[in-house]
């Protein structure tokens, strides 16, 4: 063995390692391990080990540790080693403490104190070994302690030592930025250290402060040009000199500074145009660092101000990258023609077949990279090659990591992009098929929603068809064994949705098919549960439309089966369900209203339209509203005080008080519910409550909820038995909620007291308004690429935070409110309408006020007969807000229009509508078809043409296929 | 930056393993084993890179070398560029060889504690520090030469028959 002078090693370190090395097993190799940590465990901790000896059983340590054994029984003896004075055993010691330990190890302590001598030794190497661990092992607490020193050594003679302390300086920066920023300085004095080895090592940490805050370092651009101007030039002595290139490595990082210095920077950029000029000129092509020097070189062109000479260039180099043989540098063309296509987009037409074959490679990561690049490059002409290429790859491969990662590509891609809806919503399927569980269960929410608006176009039939066309599409997947759960979801909610729709299937059908999920993928409660629920509204269309409904046996089975479940979730709807199916047509109507999972649930949080309201109450004397916080220590006096008075001081905690209160017989049941009914607490909970139970308290909302609860709430609970009817209503209405079915019930009354509200008319001109709003937004945007598939998401992802907007600030942003209490009906009602709550252009409260002025006084009269005839406009208030957008048919209309762009899209979308056709990935491959599109196409635009030509000589093996043409001719149009 | 050095025979042995950051033992021997696994997969005459992102994290490739029995792998970030490092790889073999005079696996093996110095050198704190091989071979001799003197420690012989008499 080669091995010399300090570097010795033991026979048995030998026979270990070669033991190791014939072990047949991991089982025996693990067999040999542990007998020699036992042996090492007992030699070690012998007293008077030679110094040698010591140093090589350390070494066995270092060994078997990275054999993935534990060999922390030795740590200490390896920072022992640390303190011993022969350099031997010291960097023994110090390799060993910064493989065993990290920054945060109790042993570190141990170690600083030898660390701050070692700094100071006259040896340099022992120097050396100190920042090789100081590098390592000092953490922010420890930083101060070793800071001096190491600032010290920045000007010690040896450049060795200089470049270590350099990068000990930088790795504290990287730890703790605020320790070391009065030291930053250090590293531009260093940028003109006599040693260009020195000056190197300067450029990791100017880099790392670069990307940080490039305008610090704008003075610095002319001090990197001369410095790359003069390795460039062979200015080093040949020792830089790295195969034939001048200090190649130096190059690179000054490239690289430079790429960050001159990006947007025109004038900076200037000044870099002719040293990159020079070096694209003198560079060596043939060797693997000159095209390393080359690839920086275009990622500076790329970045910075850019230049049509050094384009040139570049472009240059990457097609002679991707004409290479080498799979390395094809790797760095596509990803350098990746960068370059952002500046002029026009090179890839050039590279079209290169970027092909690199698609077909056998190599993954270039395939990957490939894809990348097309990803950068798809535009509304090409997408559904594209996105059908990463598709194919996507169900190909197995590595999750990726999987996910290509599967929300091609989402993102489609719904940027989808030249159809058609095509969005196989593309869709397919993507859920194969990788359902590891896409974003907010693009399943998108999709629903795509299909419950449309696109948007404005007739109704070719929503309808799409809707058709998906449930057809779906009614095939189910037959096809363990879909995802996403995927499920989705479908079980069209279904449930649309599915008996246009009168293709029945419902029997339907629910047929749904029993069957539920049964097939009964151990997932969530798919069972978007079941149970798209089967009630299968039913409940039924109702509605007035056939009569025959539950199927297996139906019934599953029912019986949920009613009994231990999911509370489920045996909820299962009981939903069940009452559903025991009411009229007209009560159903209104719980179910067939297609309106679109429309707006739209809730005025702060409760302004009460303004009014409480401003005659305060002026009648009433108190303000006091806030939660400030209320709390008040609290207690307040209640006694005011006990006997309907004074808004009332509307506190009263909880502590209620149960000792004799009640009457009819109100027993009572006790659960009178909190609620009075006193707006902040439990979570009430708002559902509140809902199920008529009785609307809100809690933790504006002042003027709270006046109007009070009153009510108050002459109830502390007043005169007179309310006592009232009571019995709401309590019975609560007793029920117990077994399930309340909420139905209690949407039954809110929806006959909602029926008579006069509330829509308002609200369908407001949604003309927002029509012309959002025409006016995108009616001229004919040039927008993106389709409103993206509008949604804004609006979703606006919608998401829930906060007030009242004032919309583009009909694309707007975004309905959506508070505790105005959740949960959809929840309860229909777990398949997560979509409906998010989306949605909000109704202006103002109008909503006036809708609610006018109801309330219908509604005091028609509400005695229902239910809370004891607060009827109060019921009213809450009972409305949440189901106006159900039955808000205005809002159809304006989603329609919000979505318009789509149509004026249409043009430009279409303006090259053979291309797309003949394209062989088209939804319709037919190769005759394609050769006919290709040839019709060639025809028409005889630039293409004559590109063909041109690239035909180095295509693929002389002939091309017809695919790739057309392929090619994809990328052409990009 | 660099995130690690290692070096993998064709079994699957780590052989020398050096993580810039600190990892946990088993975290280490994981990552050590899905390299291997992806790069053992990996067909001959492809190219020497491979996206590391399920592996090490966001922003993670990997440069790699098969020479002989050994893989020699780099892992590193956006900041290094994947043709550079594979040249870093090679002034790292250059060195190696020149070091040991046509460096085989056993080399690495048996002189764990010299490749780490090498490695040292090379790399400190995850950047690159020196692609000098010769510079890089000098700071080796010097170390060896001052190791070996009488005052830092009795003088070990570096011949087999040093060792075999013990």
């Amino acid at each position: 063995m080669g091995s010399q002078g300090g570097f010795y090693q033991s026979k048995e370190f030998l026979d270990l390692v070669k033991s190791i090395g014939e072990a047949r097993s991991k089982a025996e190799e693990d067999r040999i391990v542990l007998h020699e940590i036992d042996t090492l465990k007992r030699r070690i901790s012998e007293p008077d080990i030679p110094k040698r000896k010591m140093k090589e059983y350390i070494i066995r340590l270092v060994y078997i540790e990275m054999l993935g054994h534990d060999a922390s029984f030795g740590y200490i003896h390896a920072v022992k080693m640390t303190h011993d004075d022969s350099l031997l055993v010291k960097r023994t010691g110090y390799l060993a403490v910064t493989l065993f330990l990290n920054e945060d190890h109790d042993l570190i302590i141990l170690i600083v104190n030898t660390i701050q001598k070692d700094l100071k030794s006259d040896n340099y190497l022992v120097v050396c070994a100190a920042l090789n661990a100081v590098c390592k092992l000092i953490n922010e607490e420890t930083i101060p302690a070793v800071l001096p020193q190491v600032v010290e050594l920045l000007a010690h003679p040896k450049e060795a030592v200089r470049k270590k302390a350099i990068m000990a300086l930088h790795r504290f920066y990287q730890k703790s930025p605020s320790s070391v920023s009065h030291l930053i300085s250090n590293f531009r004095k260093r940028l003109c250290d006599n040693d260009p080895g020195v000056m190197g090592a300067t450029l990791c940490p100017l880099f790392d402060l670069i990307t940080l805050d490039v305008n610090s370092y704008k003075d610095l651009v002319n001090s990197f040009v001369s410095i790359l101007k003069q390795v460039a030039e062979r200015r080093l002595s040949k020792a830089y000199d790295y195969h034939q290139m001048p200090a190649p490595f130096i190059q690179i990082k000054l490239l690289k500074i430079l790429a960050l210095l001159g990006s947007g920077d025109k004038q900076a950029s200037e000044n870099m145009y002719t040293v990159l000029g020079d070096i694209f000129r003198k560079c060596d092509s043939s060797s693997n660092i000159g095209n390393a020097v080359f690839y920086e070189c275009i990622c500076c062109v790329s970045s910075i101000y850019p230049n049509p000479r050094l384009l040139d260039s570049a472009a240059d180099v990457i097609s002679r990258f991707l004409k290479s043989d080498s799979h390395n540098l094809k790797y760095m063309g596509i990803d350098a023609l990746g960068r370059l296509i952002k500046i002029s987009p026009e090179i890839a037409e050039q590279h079209q077949l290169a970027v092909i074959d690199c698609l077909e490679d056998p190599d993954d990561t270039l395939k990957r990279k490939t894809f990348e690049l097309l990803y950068k490059m798809t535009k509304s002409t090409n997408v559904d090659v594209i996105v059908d290429r990463m598709i194919d790859y996507m169900i190909s491969i197995n590595d999750n990591h990726y999987k996910t990662e290509i599967a929300s590509r091609c989402v993102e891609l489609a719904e940027q992009f989808a030249p159809s809806n058609q095509w969005f919503i196989q593309t869709m399927n397919k993507v859920f098929e194969h990788a359902g569980d590891l896409v974003n269960i907010k693009v399943a929410h998108n999709l629903m929603r795509l299909i419950a608006e449309g696109f948007g176009e404005d007739d109704d039939n070719a929503d309808s068809k799409l809707r058709s066309s998906a449930v057809e599409s779906y009614l095939r997947i189910l037959g096809e064994p363990n879909l995802p759960s996403v995927f499920l979801q989705v479908i079980c909610w069209v279904l449930g949705e649309y599915g008996t729709a246009d009168g293709m299937f029945s419902a029997s059908d339907i629910t047929g098919k749904l029993c069957d999920v539920a049964e097939a993928y009964s151990s997932d409660e969530t798919v069972k549960a978007y079941a149970v629920t798209a089967l009630m509204k299968t039913y409940a269309f039924e109702i509605a439309a007035g056939r009569k409904v025959d539950m199927l046996p297996e139906c019934q089975s599953l029912m019986e089966e949920l009613l009994a479940s231990h999911s509370t979730d489920l045996q909820q709807r299962a009981y939903e369900l069940q009452a559903v199916i025991g009411l009229d047509a007209h009560a159903v109507e209104g719980i179910m209203p067939s297609d309106a999972s679109c429309e707006d649930i739209e809730v005025d949080k702060g409760l302004s339209f009460l303004n009014g309201y409480i401003q005659e109450a305060i002026e009648k004397g009433a108190q303000p509203y006091i806030s939660e916080n400030e209320r709390s220590g008040v609290l207690n006096m307040g209640n006694f005080r005011n006990q006997d008075h309907h004074e808004p001081s009332h509307g506190l905690r009263f909880e502590a008080y209620e149960l000792p209160k004799p009640v009457v017989q009819s109100r027993i049941p009572q006790a659960l519910l009178p909190s609620t009914e009075i006193v707006p607490v902040p439990e979570p909970m009430y708002p559902r409550e509140t809902y199920q139970t008529p009785v609307p308290s809100n809690s933790s909302s504006a002042g003027s909820a709270e006046l109007k609860l009070r009153l009510d709430g108050v002459q109830k609970k502390w007043g005169r038995p007179t309310y006592t009817p009232e009571t019995s209503t709401s309590s019975s209405t609560s007793q029920k909620t117990v077994n399930g079915a309340a909420q139905v019930e209690g949407a039954t009354t809110l929806n006959s007291t909602r029926e008579t509200y006069a509330s829509r008319k308002p609200q369908v001109e407001i949604s003309h308004e927002k029509q012309k709003l959002a025409a006016s937004l995108f009616g001229g945007s004919s040039k927008l690429e993106k389709r409103p598939a993206t509008g949604h998401k804004v609006s979703k992802a606006s919608s998401h935070v829930v906060e007030k907007s009242h004032v919309p600030k583009s009909s694309k942003e707007v975004a309905s409110e959506k508070t505790a209490p105005a959740q949960p009906p959809p929840d309860l009602l229909d777990l398949g309408e997560p979509t409906d709550t998010s989306t949605v252009p909000s109704l202006d409260p103002f109008r909503q006020l006036e809708g609610l002025l006018d109801t309330t006084q219908v509604a005091s009269a028609a509400n005695g007969a229902t239910a809370a005839s004891r607060s009827p406009d109060v019921t009213a208030l809450y009972a409305d807000t949440p189901p106006v957008g159900i039955h808000n048919m205005g809002d159809a209309d304006l989603l329609s229009g919000l979505s318009n762009p789509s149509v004026t899209n249409m043009p430009g979308a279409t303006a090259k509508p053979q291309l797309t056709q003949s394209s062989g990935k088209g939804p319709n491959p037919k190769d005759s078809l394609e050769k006919d599109a290709l040839v019709r196409q060639m025809d028409m635009c005889g630039q293409r043409d004559c590109h063909i030509n041109m690239i035909q000589p180095y295509g693929i093996g002389g002939g091309l296929k017809i695919q790739e043409r057309a392929e090619t001719l994809v990328l052409c149009s990009i | 930056m660099i995130k690690a050095v290692m070096v993998i025979n064709t079994q699957g042995k780590p052989r020398l393993a050096k993580f810039f950051e600190y990892l946990p033992l088993e975290k280490q021997q994981e990552l050590i084993r899905n390299v291997f696994g992806v790069l053992c997969s990996r067909p001959e005459n492809v190219s020497n890179f491979v996206d590391a992102e399920s592996i090490f994290g966001p922003d993670s490739r990997i440069v790699y070398k098969h020479l002989a029995t050994l893989y020699f792998i780099f892992v590193f970030d956006s900041s290094e560029n994947e043709l550079a490092m594979l040249d870093l790889i090679q002034v790292l073999v250059e060195t190696l060889d020149r070091c040991f005079k046509n460096v085989c696996e056993l080399d690495i093996v048996f002189n764990y504690s010299k490749i780490h110095t090498i490695l040292d050198d090379i790399i400190c704190g995850g950047q690159v520090l020196e692609t000098r091989s010769t510079e890089i071979l000098r700071a080796v001799e010097e170390i060896s030469k001052l190791e070996a003197a009488p005052n830092a420690i009795t003088l070990i012989p570096k011949s087999a028959s040093g060792w075999l008499s013990r």
